[in-house]
This record gives C-alpha cells, structure tokens and sequence, in this order.
C-alpha cells in the first residue's frame, strides 16, 4: 500500500501535466487537472494510511 | 504571456534588497528559537546546535551544487522539448558560484538571497522531528534538501524553469507565480517535514496503547512567542527581497509588501487564538504562533499581489487552517510534529500559493496587454494549481525517497533508550539548563 501510494502521487502529476500539455479547452483542461489531482490525494491517503496501519502495528 | 523578467536594478535598489537580504538571518532565529521552545528542555540545546549545524551545511550544499542547479534568469539550462514546447528542467551553472560576479549584479544578489533561504528551508524539518532527530543525520538529509531537492524546484519556479514558463509556453497566467518562496522555501521545507515525522515515527510516549496522543508541551513558551518577532522582521526581508529579484516588483512596492506581510500574520495570530478560545476557553499561546508562522509562510507568495484587505483574508484563513489542521494530524494522522511544521509551512504555504489564483490583483503593471484581467487570473489559477501539483506530485515523493535511502546507510533517529534522556545528553554530553531539578515523574509517564 505504501508503494502504491507514493507511486500514486507522480502518477496524478503525470495526469495534470498532460491535460496542461494536449487539452485547449477550459472544460477539459480543468477536468481532467482535477482528475490529476484527485489521484494524488487518493495516494497521499492511501501513504499516509500505510503509515498508520505501521504505527498501530508496532504498538 | 511571458512572465516580467526582473529587470537590471538601480543602484539604490541593490542597496535596499542587500539591506533586506541582511533582515533574513531574523527568520532564521525566530524560527530557532521557536523549534527549541515547543520541543522539551531535555533536548534545547540539541534542538539550537542542529539549526547551526543545518545553516551552515544548507549554505555549503548550496555553494556547491544548488545555485548551478538552479541558475537564475537568463542563464543557459537543460532543457527537454515536449510537443515542440522547450521544458527547463536544471540550469546548466558552474558548482561551486563559479562565472557568478559577486560585485552586487543581480546574479549575485540572488545567490546571497537563496543561501539564506535555503537555510530557512532546512531550519523548518528540525521543528517537525524535534526531540529524536541524529544531529549527523540531519546534517546528511540537509545537504541532500539544499543540493538536491531545492535548487530543482527553485529553479522551476525562479530560475527560468518550466512552472515559470506555463504562462508564455501555455497561456496559463503569468506563469507560476511567488514572489517570497511560500513553494520553494516553504512547502519544500514542510513537505521534508512530513517525511521526516513519518520516517522517525512520534516520540515515546507520545501515544499511548490505544493510539491516543499525550500532550507534550514545550518548555518555554516566551522563547517561542519572542521567535515570532523576530521571523516577522525576518520574514518582511525576505518577502521584499524576494519580490525585488524573484518577481521584478519595483523599489515603491516594497510599501505594499511589508503591509500584506504584517496583515497577514496579524490576522492569522487572531483567527488561531480566536478558534483556540471558542474551543478550550482560553487562548492557546502555542497554537497562535504557529497561526503568526502560518500566516507568514502564506503572505510569503501573495505579498507583492494582492491588497492589503486580501492579505489580511488570507492571514484570518491561514490561522484557522493551522489550529484545524495540527490537532487533526496529531489526533487522526498519528503524526507527531512538535512545532506544528507541516502546518504551519506545507498547509500555510500551500494556501499562500493558492491565494494568489483566487484574489484579484493589485499589481496590474504586470498584467500582459493582451487577454482580459478575468482570463489570465482564470489561467493564473491553473498554473498555481500544477505549481501545487509538482509539489505533492514530485517533490514529497523525491524528499520522501532520499531520506527513506539515507535512513537504510545512516538511522535516522536516536536510539528508544537514550530518548528518554533527552537529546541534549545523548548527542552533547550536557543539557542546556544544568541547574534546572529533572522531576522524576516526567521519565515515568512513559
């Protein structure tokens, strides 16, 4: 999990970069920008749960 | 729509902006001083001996690789070509300030400006992982933040790098825009936070069997309310000089600059301890200077941009972001930052960057003369929004690897057992305060 997400997080740049790059128009730019985005939290969350699930576990 | 280049400066102006670039040491003491009060006395003089160490190791690392790295201006790069759109990706500098006039050129004064700033990077990690942080190792980590990771983000965004052309290669705004380092220097600086305060885990005795945090208080709250002071004066010369070199804003600007950079912190100092009284009935000293910092790392991007009625919004935003965001990271993420640095510095730079998308502009001087006001903020708030992006996206990930690397060569943190004497004894020999009684009961709770 924690893999996937920190792969995650370059992934979405990677998704913001290209809508930046190939798409014109506003709608579809900024769409698929917060899609980029989204997959990024999505692997902030899923880094920051797999450092938690850790911590539990030690304790 | 290319972003204003900064233009040679008058004589006058070099004056002021070394004037100014003198105030930044300011930041870094107030900085210091709050690190070492919110962390425990058993590790005061720890949490002091590793801000020098981590200066004057940001500085060296920088001299040598970072400002060849980041380049400034006009200088040649490494560049990639995508869909026919060059990308600057590295500056292609002489190491060690080599081919760099340090005869007050702008090139020279920004040098001077980013050594002090890198410092000012390296300083924020010390507060987040306060308390068990190896004083070799964090000098390691630094030199990889100030050679590495630093001078790459900077110069995407201040050495004529690919975020500062979105606006002439994609007609996004002007570009990513920030005048005093809010993304370089701030959220740079927290997102190592974050990954240190993973890496080390809390502290013992920091959360019990059932996950629950024990408050931890800091030994010396006047330390920490006398920081606050001091970064203001440091932070205001860091903001101007940034705008001065970083943003090409003029000399009578400056005015502006020290304004929104006041409001800002006041504003975000009222709203911490406006929430922090509606919450706990009484003001929470601690928790209002990380709204001051917060509101400072916020005014560090916008300060040359927006009004002062702005700046102060931001400011009130900022402290509310930071009072939120540190009980929910300590209470649900099980993150344990002493000083409240991925707070204050990633959330509060990361709104900062933000704002300068969202308010509308005073600064109209710098607006192109093509498209509509509405148009480029529109596309203004885009390029802020990848800005955002590269930073979750590459840069905490980067910061992230490299200390996860280094943490397999040289560990990270200070043996458990030796924790609990605190890190002044462990790694100095000798506490700060030898005359201070140690009561018992603080080495049982755990």
């Amino acid at each position: 999990m924690k893999i996937t997400g920190l792969l995650m997080m370059p992934a979405g740049l990677f998704i913001v970069l290209a809508a930046v790059v190939l798409l014109r128009t506003f709608l579809a730019q900024n769409l698929f920008v917060a899609a980029g985005i989204g997959v990024e939290i999505l692997g902030l969350v899923l880094f920051t749960r797999s450092h938690l699930m850790a911590k539990r576990g030690n304790e | 729509m290319s972003p204003p280049s900064p233009p040679a400066i008058s004589d006058l102006t070099q004056a002021f902006c070394l004037l100014f670039i003198f105030l930044l040491p300011l930041a870094l003491a107030g900085l210091a001083l709050i690190n070492t009060g919110l962390s425990r006395s058993r590790s005061a003089a720890h949490s002091m001996m590793s801000t020098l160490c981590v200066i004057g190791v940001a500085a060296a690392a920088y001299f040598v690789t970072g400002f060849a790295w980041e380049g400034y201006s006009d200088l040649p790069s490494h560049t990639v070509s995508i869909f026919g759109k060059q990308w600057s990706l590295l500056a292609a500098g002489h190491f060690f300030l080599r081919g760099v006039p340090l005869n007050g050129s702008c090139d020279s004064l920004a040098a001077l400006f980013q050594l002090m700033g890198v410092g000012l990077a390296a300083v924020i990690p010390l507060g987040a992982a306060a308390e068990r942080w190896r004083l070799r190792a964090c000098c390691v980590s630094t030199a990889l933040l100030a050679g590495i990771t630093y001078p790459l983000f900077a110069h995407w965004v201040w050495g004529g790098g690919w975020l500062k052309q979105l606006g002439a290669s994609y007609g996004l705004g002007l570009g990513f825009l920030d005048a005093g380092g809010s993304s370089a220097i701030q959220v740079v600086g927290g997102l190592t936070a974050l990954s240190l305060v993973w890496l080390l885990g809390p502290r013992r005795g920091k959360y019990n069997l059932e996950g629950m945090p024990a408050a931890l208080p800091g030994h010396n709250t006047v330390l920490v309310l006398f920081g606050c002071i001091l970064a203001l004066v440091g932070w205001m010369g860091l903001n101007a000089a940034g705008s001065i070199l970083l943003a090409g804003i003029p000399l009578g600007r400056i005015v502006l600059v020290a304004v929104n950079t006041l409001l800002s912190a006041g504003g975000a100092v009222l709203a911490a301890a406006a929430i922090t009284r509606f919450r706990f009935g009484k003001p929470d000293a601690s928790l209002s200077a990380n709204g001051w910092i917060c509101g400072l790392a916020a005014s560090s991007a916008v300060c040359a941009f927006v009004p002062p009625a702005a700046a102060l919004l931001i400011g009130l935003v900022a402290g509310a972001l930071v009072t939120i965001t540190v009980a929910w990271m300590e209470a649900r993420l099980g993150l344990d930052d002493p000083a409240g640095a991925v707070s204050v510095h990633a959330i509060g730079g990361i709104w900062g960057i933000l704002a300068v998308g969202i308010f509308p502009w005073t600064a109209t001087a710098l607006l192109p003369d093509s498209g509509t006001p509405a148009a480029i903020q529109s596309g203004q708030m885009l390029a802020q929004i990848v800005g955002v992006a590269t930073l979750v996206g590459f840069v905490l990930p980067f910061t992230y690897s490299l200390n996860w690397l280094l943490n397999r060569f040289i560990p990270q943190r200070i043996p458990p057992d030796e924790e609990r004497h605190g890190a002044d004894l462990y790694e100095l020999g000798a506490g700060a305060y030898p005359e201070f009684m140690t009561h018992t009961d603080e080495f049982s709770q755990w």
